[in-house]
């Protein structure tokens, strides 16, 4: 393919490669995003998805190998990533520490673990052989997420390709903005997360444990981190060094931009995913626009400023975003 | 048995004993009236028995039994359900969620209409009227009591707590309250109903405790006492009951109101075209249930709110600065020379990480007296506030801690140093004395009139009709956001203005319990 001129660009943007690829960038920052939304919901802050997601992707590489089966390894990333959680929760939440000192703290430990790991596991080779099914499969190669293509709909013209022509874990994506949604706003645990995000100790009067509202919304927000993860590294078959390379932060300014709400982070999740995809399609161009490419890149994000200073409506957080509770400062 | 006893309570913060052997019973079918000054304890010993402190030492027991509430779900599934001062309300949430919160309704999703079903049939029930589906962000404080009230009713709580509840409300809104409390205490419910107002005590406790300092210092029945005796065990001194007020010397109009219309937030017309005239030396007082427009007009003459249409003039200045659809600069207001103390100290008067200091001069720091080039001066902030501490009694004397570790008439009185301190043309005053004790109410009083004496026009705005009655020379009734009279202190009394405020209509009915106790106290 080659782009030499505007109209050349005019064509990429008509590719259903392109729109494929975005949605394929966006789905783990979508998986994050989501997450993030339940937890700030209830009032705390989780910088740390990076760090999950990174975790996540090891272990679903690790398991995925020694169970020889992608699909446990991927249970095993969201593992990680719950557990990886819990660290945050026990000292935002339990400690009462300042949310995004602890979140740094379990970036930084993530990134040390994950470093560690793949070493003292793998040596300086890397993660093993990746392969989709038994013949090409051995023992101890990464089993890895093959895309699925859905019967018959996958035939329709461009919008099969686009979107019946995925990673299982898009399909999940999908229906998770749906599910998610529904929870926050249309079941009784997610009225009660909210409760617990705008006014905690109110919340406490009305008999809800906010600890454990905290708790929990923070591990379902590392279990998605975690699924994020395993989907960026068994969709490759690999996993290297710091290679969720900023995706939680991406997702966390996916989730203010998306006010909070489950189908905002995901739109905001597609128009990153697209400045990705973009980004990358153009790099493998010759011509002009090759030159820009990382320039076209910047643009989603430049959008994500002006939008973020209030030219799309203000952005308000739960009023408790980021606040501690401490049951006994009673006034 | 009693339903509920706290045997020597005792609860400290630090080195602080806020509650000292605390000791109270209570019964099903008594209304218990908890009395004392701010920071007597009243409210850290209600949290207690709430489960949202728990004591050092000491035992509550319900019917005998001792009990530990590990957290307010204990105390609320053992039937303790409290109406708090500072609502514990969600503001973003609708009448009906705020309600069921923490025991909603369920068919596998939320269910909203179930919920708003229960809550239409607990309001008929209790003449608590109130939409389900409105935004509690968006109603009047008045009403978001309501919601508070319904929600303990909600949780079907044998024992409630009412913490100052009519620190808000009319004289007609306590009635019905009290009607409320009453018809609660026939069905074998106990109250506890904490307040420093004598007069209210009097009209429906069965029993009063008395707090001071931590301590309880007089437990009385309330057939066999008198107001007299109650604040004097309150204050540990007599109290001199009223504000001292000389005949005004009213001066010329300062600010000239004309067809003034404002909008509230939901885009409804709360203020529909008032005509006043506030002149200087007087205390214009606006009489009227909250929610009837009274926070519109305040807010449209500080410059906080556009106004639709009309005038406001301040002497020759034009409020509204000419443009209706375009809100002035609350700055340029205040530099005309008005002085606002709002209705909600700790949202709007005060920034309470602050310290005093700063708060001192909050609105100020750019005038030359406190910095240059944007820099402040920070020994000049400091002896300014050193000045004004002693002056308005602000306790403690410290201007170095934050403003929200003072008790809330401390607080009020850091609003007012602030507001009086810059000699204003007109004193807009918001509920002054909301949540106050008597002392710092009184204090209060005597320093709007001494604004009034210096020839300040002063709008006073109170849900609190004694205050007005008190204060006032001139008195204003405000009813869905029209002046239904103007009267002159001398020639109105209660019941006329009372029945003006909800819309002049026949509510002889409902005066089924008396307020006349003697009014020794103001506010």
């Amino acid at each position: 393919m080659s782009i030499v001129t505007a109209s050349g660009l005019w064509t990429t943007l008509f590719d259903a490669n392109l729109w494929q690829a975005t949605l394929r960038q966006a789905t783990p920052l979508a998986l994050a995003a989501l997450g993030g939304v339940i937890s700030e919901r209830s009032g705390v802050v989780n910088i740390a998805m990076e760090g999950m997601m990174l975790v996540g992707a090891f272990f679903a590489v690790f398991y995925s190998v020694i169970f020889a089966n992608a699909a446990i390894g991927v249970v095993m990333g969201m593992v990680a990533g719950g557990i990886m959680a819990l660290f945050l929760a026990y000292g935002a939440i339990h400690l009462r520490a300042d949310q995004i000192v602890m979140g740094v703290a379990v970036n930084l430990a993530a990134l040390g673990l994950t470093g560690y790991l793949l070493f003292n596991k793998y040596g300086t080779n890397g993660t093993p052989q990746s392969c989709f099914a038994p013949p090409a499969c051995q023992k101890g190669s990464v089993y890895t997420i093959p895309d699925y293509s859905v019967p018959l709909l996958h035939r329709l013209p461009a919008v099969g390709q686009i979107l019946f022509q995925q990673s299982p874990i898009v399909y999940v994506m999908l229906g998770l903005v749906v599910l998610v949604h529904i929870f926050i706003f249309r079941t009784t645990l997610g009225l009660r997360i909210r409760a617990v995000g705008e006014n905690p100790r109110a919340a406490d009067t009305a008999g809800i444990n906010v600890q454990a509202v905290r708790y929990l919304t923070v591990t379902l927000s590392g279990v998605l981190s975690g699924l994020a993860g395993a989907y960026l590294s068994l969709t490759v078959g690999s996993f290297s060094e710091g290679m969720t390379s900023g995706r939680g932060f991406i997702a966390l300014a996916a989730m203010i931009f998306g006010k909070w709400t489950p189908f905002g982070a995901f739109g905001a999740c597609m128009l990153f995913g697209f400045g990705q995809a973009l980004y990358v399609d153009l790099q493998n161009t010759s011509g002009p626009l090759q030159s820009y490419s990382t320039l076209v890149a910047t643009l989603p994000y430049l959008l994500t400023i002006v939008a973020l200073a209030g030219f799309i409506g203000r952005a308000i957080p739960p009023a408790a975003d980021g606040q501690p509770y401490d049951p006994a400062a009673a006034g | 048995m009693p339903s509920i006893q706290a045997v020597d309570i005792v609860k400290r913060f630090g080195s602080f004993t806020a509650n000292d052997k605390v000791s109270l019973q209570a019964f099903a079918g008594e209304i218990l009236a908890v009395v004392g000054e701010n920071g007597a304890g009243k409210s850290t010993l209600m949290n207690m028995l709430s489960g949202l402190l728990h004591p050092d030492d000491g035992e509550i027991r319900m019917q005998g039994t001792p009990v530990k509430f590990g957290s307010p779900r204990d105390a609320i599934e053992r039937g303790i359900g409290m109406v708090h001062q500072h609502f514990m309300l969600i503001p973003v949430l609708t009448v009906a969620e705020n309600v069921v919160l923490g025991h909603e309704p369920s068919n596998g999703f939320f269910d909203r209409r179930e919920a708003e079903r229960r809550v239409d049939e607990l309001s008929a029930r209790y003449g608590l009227k109130l939409q389900p589906r409105a935004r509690v962000e968006n109603l009047p404080v008045g009403l978001q009591q309501r919601v508070e009230i319904l929600k303990v009713l909600y949780w079907g709580s044998e024992i409630l707590i009412f913490d100052e509840p009519t620190a808000v409300l009319t004289p007609q809104e306590t009635r019905e309250l009290f009607v409320v409390l009453r018809e609660l205490a026939t069905h074998r419910r106990t109250i506890i109903f904490i307040t420093h107002k004598l007069k209210e005590v009097m009209a429906v406790s069965d029993k009063i405790i008395v707090l001071r300092t931590g301590k309880v210092v007089g437990e009385l029945i309330t057939s066999e006492t008198s107001p007299r005796e109650i604040a004097s065990l309150m204050v540990g001194r007599d109290v001199l009951p009223t504000v001292h007020k000389p005949p005004p010397r009213i001066g010329e109009p300062i600010v000239v109101i004309r067809d003034l219309h404002v909008q509230s937030d939901l885009g409804v017309e709360a203020v529909k075209g008032i005509d006043l005239e506030i002149h200087g030396g007087e205390i214009l007082g606006i009489a009227g249930v909250e929610g009837n427009g009274q926070t519109e007009l305040v807010e449209a003459l500080t410059g906080l709110r556009p106004a639709t249409s009309g005038s406001a003039t301040l002497k020759a200045l034009d409020l509204l600065a000419g443009n209706s659809t375009v809100k002035t600069s609350a700055a340029k207001v205040r530099e005309a020379g008005v002085a606002y103390v709002p209705e909600d100290r700790r949202e709007r008067g005060l920034v309470l990480p602050y310290t005093v200091a700063n708060n001192l001069i909050l609105g100020l720091e750019d005038s030359p007296k406190f910095s240059r080039g944007g820099i402040l001066n920070f020994s000049k902030v400091r002896s300014w506030a050193r000045g004004l501490v002693p002056r308005y009694d602000i306790r403690p004397p410290r201007t170095d801690i934050p403003a929200g570790n003072l008790s809330g008439g401390n607080q009020q009185k850091v609003v007012l140093a602030r507001e009086f301190s810059e000699d204003p043309l007109l004193l807009i005053a918001a509920q002054p004395t909301r949540g106050l004790d008597i002392g710092a109410a009184q204090f209060v009083h005597e320093r709007l009139v001494e604004k009034r004496d210096s020839g300040t026009a002063v709008l006073l705005v109170s849900a609190e009709l004694d205050e007005i009655l008190a204060l006032s020379d001139r008195i204003a009734v405000i009813y869905e956001g029209e002046i239904m009279g103007i009267f002159d202190a001398g020639e109105s009394n209660e019941e006329q203005i009372g029945l003006l405020m909800t819309g002049g209509e026949e509510r002889a009915a409902e005066q089924s319990i008396d307020l006349e106790a003697p009014a020794l106290v103001q506010g």
